[in-house]
């Protein structure tokens, strides 16, 4: 560096580099050499110190001179989203509700409602009204998505194209634009053969099985025929799950594809092939496998009473293995009643009152079976209806609620009931278990609340209420319904509340109930109870703009 | 104003909670269900009585009118403060229609109310009789602050002293000698009775360690640190303001003695930091008629939130006085003559070239400056490689963000309110880049609190 260069023409960084090397190295080793002339003090003052002052002057100077940076490309705008903004009141909830992040607290839960828990209806109803997701909300609503995968469906569709704009910038978000309908905008128009095809043909795995799921929504036939062009090449693993999405839009249509995949070479894509083919009644398996199971079951007439009797079939030939059987049983079952039953779910069920004597299903149910074939016969025919979706058969394995075999170790077990309690419709589900509860009480009745639709119809919700009256009276703690009360404070119609008025107080301790039950049980109900009343409260703020009555913020306006 | 125009959003009430495990235990409290008897009235007293899990409710009531933001007073035993039962009765009272009616407060509340009027009509006639005859000895304040001037000088020579060798020696000992050198002058500097020097002293120890570039950084603040030093050495030949900016930089106690200024205060950002010892908040205000931004400090011991407390978007009327020393932003908040209210107002902003320059301007008045407050207009978050800039709309010019403000979950808040268009920007302006701390939509819509 020059020692009598005018600054002027010296390079300011240039300047300020000698001084950091200087500084680094030290002035020991390094004598400044710029330093002392550029300040111009005269030679008393040490090395350093004029280092420092030198240092000093450009620091100021570097900082005071900055200037803005280049912009770099600037990001497209987000979509625009034509839905109405949430009115103020739903906005505020709706924070309320995301700043409710597990693991920012603990302990007893006390009289307070669970807000988590409450954020999947909040969705829904929001959703249902069809309001726009407030912007800044977004990032709290795609990392409560993150964390809970049940949310994602509700949460991304009330998030909104941006959400998926915004997505596509943070890498934590990625799941957004997997589990969009579509992977977000990457997704060619259906109706674009061309665009179609080339991602068909070369994108990525994870790409496909999106692509396809979108097409079949839309237009089935277009999606099995896209499938059925690159069949043949395709991996075990990736046939299956294409061969999956195929159960969206399932229809007669597709059983020539689905009877040439019967044919597979891999073993988990003939037993999918077999099941989609058994669903369609009217296909050519399910009428094969209605002969083969037609020749295992049959009519005893010449008893005193009418009874099924059941041949289980002696051997699982390579045909009926074609079709879907699975030959090997699971270890502890014998062969012929793992086919037999394999068999009779597959078959359809409209074929059983013919081939037995003309019966509607419900007298089938009850006729009698030979030889303790019963419980493999029934929970055969509970597979089928829930497969077939056949509210008929359903209802006459379901049984009448107050049946004593619907509460306990029955041909049918819980699990099958609840599923059987899916192919019926709302308001019977509902009416079916209310009767459950009212004999059987609440201790077997958390996986058939499950499947009832929300808000509980109004006499399934009295059932519970009384059946959790009735468990407090018992003297039992409230915990061991936990589950049971849980679903209540998210199901309960909000209007039922006012039938908790008499459970609210902390009632007398009687010698047989367990100490303290009473304290607990009072704190269960209010927290029912205000659990209720907020979901009252979310639905109105929800209402607001649909009543016509004026948000409060824009009452608000410029204040002063 | 309505009742309603009153009323704070849940993210206000929020914002006062002191850590997040109150915000959720408040927000359980949100509901009608525990309460009974709550009420509110037009002058800003919210009150109302709380099932716990005690037989007897628990007594909630918040004054939201005071100038200081707002007191609260409830019965439960909880240390927090404020405690659940407040938040949860001011989100009640934020959230619902008709949850919290507008009606006269009960004789407990009223009891309360009446005992905090009295102690500040009290303190408000002390402290107008008392300041005059403060300084009770003047001639024994005088020879306290000369004593006090001399340690530090002391200091400041002793500082001076170490700089010097450190940079006989060379910089890249620095990194040797590690933390505990510059622990120790800390040390000393708190000695002198400088806390100023003391704590730069302390941030000069985490440089070497901070990444690549550190030289650079390590021999600027040690200039500035310099600059300082010489500073309190040679005060007597430094313009009033510049001497009196070094005194309160060196750490010696200040009082805000500048004339009350009036005006509508609208509260920009609030934030807290912390160290081991003492939380700080900062709250950033912008005067509607003065256009004056400055901000207001409160302290906090470890774990506990500072008392005052005024969420963003809020709009009081009220007087500041400004402490001295040029170019210095902070204020003492005086007399407030209405409660705090929601504002649609908002602060008038800069391009970021502008911005740019005015922090270089401000950099004459106090050379130490590091940061300062800057609105931008019609800036759009842009993502900059690992980096993110705020990009003005209309020029080919960026912010770059500082590197703390990429990792704060505020940036994500402000990417998705922009969703590539432009907003308004308020934060922190200066040669590490920008700190976001509120922002406004292009359209019509409340402040959204980045921090």
């Amino acid at each position: 560096m020059n020692r009598t260069s005018a600054p002027s023409e010296t390079s300011a960084s240039g300047v300020w580099e000698d001084l950091v090397t200087t500084a680094l190295l030290g002035t020991d080793r390094r004598p400044a050499a710029s330093a002392g002339g550029s300040a111009g003090a005269g030679p008393a003052r040490e090395a350093p110190v004029a280092l420092l002052d030198a240092a000093a002057v450009e620091t100021v100077r570097r900082r005071a001179g900055l200037r803005p940076a280049r912009a770099a490309r600037r990001p497209d705008r987000a979509p625009a989203d034509p839905r109405p903004a949430l009115p103020a009141a739903a906005g505020r909830r709706l924070a309320l509700l995301l700043a409710d992040r597990p693991g920012t607290g603990g302990g007893r839960r006390g009289t307070s409602p669970d807000l988590m828990e409450l954020l999947p209806q909040w969705l829904a109803a929001a959703n249902a009204h069809g309001f726009a997701a407030p912007p800044e909300s977004l990032p709290a609503l795609l990392d409560a998505a993150r964390g809970r995968t049940d949310l994602r469906p509700a949460a991304l569709a009330f998030a909104g194209p941006r959400a998926l704009w915004l997505a596509r910038l943070n890498p934590d978000w990625r799941f957004a634009l997997r589990a969009a309908p579509g992977g977000g905008a990457t997704l060619p128009d259906p109706d674009d053969a061309g665009e179609v095809e080339r991602l068909w043909q070369e994108g990525l795995f994870a790409e496909r099985v999106a692509l396809l799921t979108a097409i079949r929504t839309h237009r089935p036939a277009a999606a099995r025929e896209l499938l059925a062009g690159t069949w043949a090449t395709e991996r075990a693993e990736d046939r299956l799950m294409f061969l999956d999405s195929l159960r969206t839009g399932l229809g007669i249509e597709d059983e020539p594809f689905l009877e040439l995949t019967l044919a597979d070479r891999s073993r988990n894509v003939r037993a999918t092939a077999a099941e989609l083919l058994s669903a369609l009644p009217d296909s050519a398996l399910a009428a094969r496998m209605a002969v083969r199971a037609g020749a295992c079951v049959a009519l005893d007439r010449t008893r005193d009473a009418p009874t099924i009797v059941v041949e289980a079939p002696l051997e699982c030939d390579t045909r009926m293995e074609r079709d879907g059987v699975a030959a090997k049983p699971p270890a502890g079952r014998g062969e012929r009643s793992w086919w037999l039953g394999q068999l009779v779910e597959a078959a359809p069920l409209g074929t059983w009152p013919g081939r037995l004597g003309g019966r509607t299903p419900q007298d089938i149910v009850a006729l009698p079976v030979a030889d303790d074939w019963q419980a493999e016969l029934h929970a055969a025919w509970c597979r089928a209806a829930v497969r077939q979706r056949d509210p008929v058969w359903a209802r006459a394995l379901l049984g009448a609620p107050s049946a004593p075999e619907a509460g306990g170790p029955g041909a049918v077990s819980l699990a099958e009931r609840a599923k059987l309690l899916g192919t019926l419709c709302a308001a019977e589900r509902a009416e079916w278990v209310a009767g459950f509860i009212a004999t059987h009480g609440l201790s077997e009745a958390f996986q058939l609340l499950g499947v009832c639709a929300v808000p509980w119809a109004a006499p399934l919700g009295r059932a519970v209420v009384d059946a959790l009256n009735i468990a407090r009276d018992a003297g039992s703690y409230p915990w061991s319904f936990s589950g049971v009360m849980g679903l209540a404070e998210r199901c309960l119609d909000p209007v039922e509340a006012g039938r908790l008025d008499g459970l609210l107080a902390v009632p007398d301790e009687r010698e047989d109930a367990s100490p303290g039950a009473g304290g607990y049980w009072a704190e269960a109900f209010q927290r029912l109870m205000t659990t209720l009343r907020l979901r009252a409260v979310m639905a109105d703020e929800l209402d607001a703009a649909r009543h016509g009555r004026a948000p409060a913020a824009t009452a608000a306006g410029p204040g002063g | 104003m309505t009742q309603q125009g009153v009323r704070w959003s849940a993210d206000q009430v929020l914002a006062l909670a002191p850590d997040a495990a109150s915000r959720k235990a408040g927000s359980k409290l949100a509901a009608a269900g525990p309460w009974s008897e709550a009420g509110s009235s037009d002058e800003g007293t919210v009150w109302g009585l709380c099932k716990g899990s005690g037989s007897k409710p628990y007594q909630t009531v918040v004054d939201i009118a005071d100038a200081a933001g707002p007191a609260y007073k409830c019965t439960c035993p909880s240390r927090k403060f404020p405690c659940k039962h407040a938040l949860g009765l001011l989100l009640l009272w934020a959230g619902e229609d008709g949850a919290v009616p507008t009606g006269k407060a009960p004789d407990w509340a009223e009891e309360w109310l009446a005992g905090r009027r009295k102690r500040a009509q009290e303190k408000r006639a002390a402290g107008g009789a008392g300041s005059p005859s403060g300084g009770a000895d003047p001639e024994a304040a005088r020879r306290r602050a000369e004593r006090r001037a001399e340690r530090v000088g002391a200091g400041a020579t002793e500082l001076e002293r170490r700089l010097t060798d450190l940079l006989r020696g060379g910089l890249a000992s620095a990194e040797q000698a590690g933390y505990g050198l510059w622990e120790e002058t800390a040390a000393r500097m708190v000695d002198a009775q400088a806390p100023g020097l003391a704590a730069r002293v302390r941030e000069l120890g985490a440089i070497p360690g901070s990444g690549p570039g550190w030289p650079v950084r390590l021999l600027e603040e040690c200039a500035l640190l310099h600059l300082l030093d010489q500073g309190w050495l040679r005060r007597d030949g430094l313009p009033e303001g510049l001497a009196a900016t070094v005194r309160s930089r060196v750490g010696l106690p200040v009082s805000a003695d500048g004339p009350p200024v009036r005006d509508r205060w609208l509260v920009l950002a609030q934030y807290d930091t912390a160290d081991a010892k003492l939380t700080t908040r900062r709250i950033w205000l912008h005067g509607a008629e003065s256009d004056r931004t400055c901000l207001l400090l409160s302290y906090g011991a470890a774990g506990r939130a500072p008392e005052l407390a005024l969420p963003v978007g809020l709009a009081l009327e009220a007087e500041v006085s400004a402490y001295p020393g040029s170019g210095q932003p902070r204020v003492a908040l005086g007399e407030q003559f209405a409660p705090p209210a929601p504002a649609a107002i908002r602060p008038p902003g800069v391009t970021t070239s502008r911005a740019a320059a005015r922090y270089g301007e401000a950099l004459r008045d106090d050379p130490w400056l590091d940061a300062v407050p800057m609105t931008l207009d019609r800036v759009i978050p842009t993502p900059d490689g690992e980096s993110w800039q705020l990009a003005d709309a209309d020029e080919d010019a960026a912010l770059p963000l500082t590197p703390s403000a990429r990792s704060r979950p505020g940036l994500w808040r402000l990417v998705a309110l922009s969703g590539g268009a432009p907003v308004k920007v308020f934060g922190e302006c200066g040669h590490r880049g920008f700190t976001p701390l509120t922002a406004w939509p292009e359209g019509p819509g409340q402040a959204v609190p980045l921090c």
